[in-house]
Order: C-alpha cells, then sequence, then structure tokens
C-alpha cells in the first residue's frame, strides 16, 4: 500500500517555543491516524502543516506523494481540512458558502448544484442551508463545515475534533460523511479516545514540548 | 488547477454579495466624502472651487473615504478564516488580489458615482468637467485599488490594522495624489475644463497603475504564506 503521509524529522517553531519535534510516522492510503494529546502538545500545528498551511522549521513532510512545502500546491484541492473554524462567510448562507467552495474547486453547475444538494442532504441541513451563518447554532455550523470539507471529495481528511458541538444525529451525519467507511485517508485529532480509537490504524501521541510516542 | 478566472469571478461575487447584503463599507465611506465636502464649505466658506483647491479637495476626500474601504477589505477572510479556505483551493492566489483590487475597485467607481455630483452641485458652476474627470478618477482607482489591495493584506493581520493601512497607504499614494491633482486642476479650472499637460499626467497615472499592479501580482503569493 502506499504511503499517503510520511513524516521524518519533523519540527515546528513559534519563535523559542517548540510545538512539534522529530515527529516521525508513516500513514498509508485508507488508514486512520488518531491524533491525542493535552491543549499546546502541537496537535493543530501538525494539522496545519499537513494541509499546507504552514510551513515546517525542519523536516520535509510527504503528502500524497508531494514534499512539502516546495510542492503544496500539489495537493491543494486533494485535501480536506476540518479545522476549529469552520471557514464559512458569516453573511453569506450555507448554500451560498458551499457554492464559493465548489468555485474555487473548479466544481460548477448541475454538478456543484447535484454534489452541494447530496451533502446538504447528509448532514441534516437541507432545510437551514439558505439562512446566513451567522443565524447558524455552532452545531449547525460544524455540519456545514463538514459538508465543506468533502465537497471536493478529497483524498486525504484532516480533521480536528470533527465532533465538536454536534448532537447525537449530527454525530450519526458525521460519521456518514468522514467517517471510516468512505475509504479515505484520515488523520483524526481528538479529546475523545474512546470514540476514536476503535477506528484507528495508528495513534500518535503528542506531550506538552513536542515529546512523540506512537502505537 | 482551477482556471484563474473562475477562482476571480467566485471571490469577487462573494465580496460583491457580501457589502451588498450587509452595507458595511459603501455607506460610510459615501458618508465621510460627503460630510468632508459639507466641511469644506462651511470651513473655506466658498460655494466654488477651482484649479488645484478643487483639485486637491475633491481628490483628498475621495483618498480618505477609500482608506475607510481598504481597512475592512479583508477583514471577512481574517474573522471568517476564509485566507484559510482560499489557501486550501486549487487555485492561483493571485486570483485573491485580482478579485479584491477588483471589489475595491467597484467600491471606488460606486463612491465616486454618488459623490462627484455632489461636489459638483455644492463647487462646481457647470457639469462640462465631470466627463474628463470621471475618466482621471477611473485610472487614479485602479493605482488606488491596486496598492490599497497590497496594503491591506499586510494590515489585516495586525491589531493597529485601522492605524497600518494610512500610515502606510499615504506615504506610497503620493505620486497617485501628485498625479490625480495635477490632472485634475485643469480640468476643474474658472471657465470650463482645459487640458493643459492634461497627457502627462494621465500617462503618470497610467504608469503608476502598471508598477503597483505588477507589484501585487508579484508578492502577493508571499504576502499570504504563514
Amino acid at each position: 500500500m502506499s504511503e499517503a503521509i510520511e513524516l521524518r524529522g519533523l519540527r515546528r517553531d513559534f519563535g523559542e517555543r517548540t510545538a512539534l519535534n522529530d515527529v516521525e510516522l508513516e500513514l498509508a492510503a485508507g488508514e486512520t491516524l488518531v491524533v491525542l494529546g493535552p491543549n499546546g502538545a502541537g496537535k493543530t500545528t501538525l494539522l496545519r502543516i499537513l494541509a499546507t498551511l504552514l510551513r515546517p522549521t525542519a523536516g520535509e513532510p510527504r503528502v500524497l506523494g508531494a514534499r512539502l512545502p516546495g510542492e503544496a500546491w500539489k495537493v491543494r484541492g486533494r485535501i480536506g481540512f476540518l479545522g476549529h473554524e469552520p471557514l464559512l462567510y458569516r453573511d453569506l448562507s450555507g448554500r451560498e458558502n458551499l457554492r464559493f467552495q465548489a468555485r474555487l474547486h473548479g466544481l460548477r453547475g448541475d454538478v456543484a448544484e447535484q454534489r452541494i444538494a447530496v451533502l446538504l442532504d447528509a448532514a441534516g441541513m437541507e432545510r437551514n442551508a439558505d439562512r446566513r451563518v451567522a443565524e447558524l447554532s455552532a452545531g449547525m455550523r460544524q455540519r456545514l463545515a463538514i459538508c465543506r470539507c468533502v465537497l471536493h471529495e478529497p483524498e486525504l481528511l484532516l480533521l480536528d475534533e470533527p465532533e465538536s458541538h454536534l448532537d447525537a444525529e449530527g454525530r450519526e451525519a458525521a460519521r456518514e460523511l468522514i467517517g471510516p467507511a468512505e475509504g479515505r485517508t484520515r488523520v483524526l485529532v481528538t479529546h475523545e479516545p474512546e470514540r476514536a480509537l476503535p477506528d484507528a490504524d495508528q495513534v500518535l501521541e503528542l506531550g506538552v514540548g513536542g515529546k512523540v510516542a506512537i502505537a | 488547477m482551477t482556471p484563474s478566472r473562475l477562482a476571480f469571478a467566485a471571490i469577487l461575487g462573494k465580496d460583491l454579495r457580501a457589502e451588498l447584503r450587509t452595507l458595511q463599507s459603501l455607506p460610510a465611506m459615501a458618508l465621510f466624502a460627503v460630510t468632508t465636502f459639507v466641511i469644506f464649505r462651511f470651513g473655506l466658506d466658498r460655494t466654488s472651487l477651482s484649479g488645484s483647491l478643487g483639485a486637491g479637495v475633491l481628490w483628498a476626500t475621495l483618498l480618505f473615504a477609500a482608506i475607510l474601504g481598504i481597512n475592512r477589505l479583508f477583514v471577512a477572510e481574517r474573522e471568517e478564516g476564509g485566507f484559510d479556505a482560499i489557501r486550501l483551493a486549487p487555485i492561483d492566489r493571485t486570483a485573491l488580489f485580482a478579485a479584491k483590487a477588483a471589489a475595491l475597485l467597484v467600491y471606488l467607481l460606486v463612491l465616486e458615482a454618488i459623490v462627484v455630483p455632489v461636489f459638483a452641485i455644492f463647487f462646481l458652476g457647470s457639469a462640462a468637467a465631470l466627463p474628463p474627470v470621471a475618466a482621471v478618477l477611473l485610472l487614479a482607482d485602479l493605482g488606488l485599488a491596486a496598492t490599497g489591495t497590497l496594503i491591506s493584506s499586510m494590515a489585516v493581520n495586525s491589531r493597529a490594522r485601522d492605524l497600518l493601512v494610512p500610515l502606510v497607504l499615504l506615504p506610497l499614494a503620493v505620486p497617485l495624489s501628485i498625479a490625480a491633482t495635477g490632472a485634475l486642476e485643469p480640468l476643474l479650472a474658472v471657465g470650463g475644463p482645459g487640458y493643459h499637460r492634461f497627457g502627462t499626467w494621465l500617462a503618470v497615472l497610467g504608469l503608476y497603475d502598471l508598477v503597483f499592479l505588477l507589484a501585487g501580482y508579484a508578492v502577493f503569493d508571499f504576502l499570504l504564506e504563514d
């Protein structure tokens, strides 16, 4: 099986502080990596580096065959990123946000509309899709963010606490859209290991100061 | 890669839709400009302005009104995660620069469509100068849109954004201001528009536009890096 992610000696400093230090791992395509660790351990930093949003201080990560940061342009559009912020414009409706994202990813016309309709239905957001994001609850925004994350059918999902703000129904919808059954490679940051570990092929535990343990 | 024209259209359309819906920039810019004209009218105690004074009042008012819009140009990207969403997409990032500059250009043109007639009512005897004035302002707006977009993208991540934009933009806008007022001065002359050295000033404006559009194209990608 080909490697979707390969990290060797990955380090990221923010000024004097080291957020990640000497992270090494290999993750095959289709596998799920669960990342655990306390607040400030560098989990979000790791995801942002893999998403090409942050440059590493040292190490040259390979993601979907591309060396980062130099070949980042090769993987943009193949990654679905779900961070702490939903990355949605508050003054646009949910549907308008998804249309905007679809156009940025080269989806147009009926293809985009059908994909958006399918996702909104799967996320249970069809009835609220035309309301402005500013008017939606945190859980509804998270559902829309999940739709945004998978809209362009990415090969790699980078998920930072994807179930935050979601109720039971929302968690079920999230599992359908970004769960392991979809067969995508997933990196999942969570503070609820009991829910995530059954799906994990590998576990990366980060400690404060960038210490690493792999299971 | 998504074609740049599609990304450009998507970002520009999103910005204009959001502005139409919220009216966060344009009403403030227009209100500022009209209020400034009122202050000049009563402050200078004159019912007509011509030549360099008229050109200076018109351009300075438009420039400071533009700063209000420039300050807010990237706020949604910064506060609502739009920068990340755009950086994750397979697009040429200069499409963002081009779309933001185009959105700012639209704001400036709408602003001028509202406030230049007000200026004419307050200070000009006739409307004969308005067509060539509009041509000068269009050229000046292009340069201001390019410079303003660059500065705004740099300042938006700073807590002192509102302070930084005028502090950096105004010195860069000095050549633009000299050329714009130089071109406007003969157009607002007593007795009707004249065209002394008009072509020279238009050429300077065109050169300024070209330099800052190319500078924006060249450096914008680096400005979006972490």
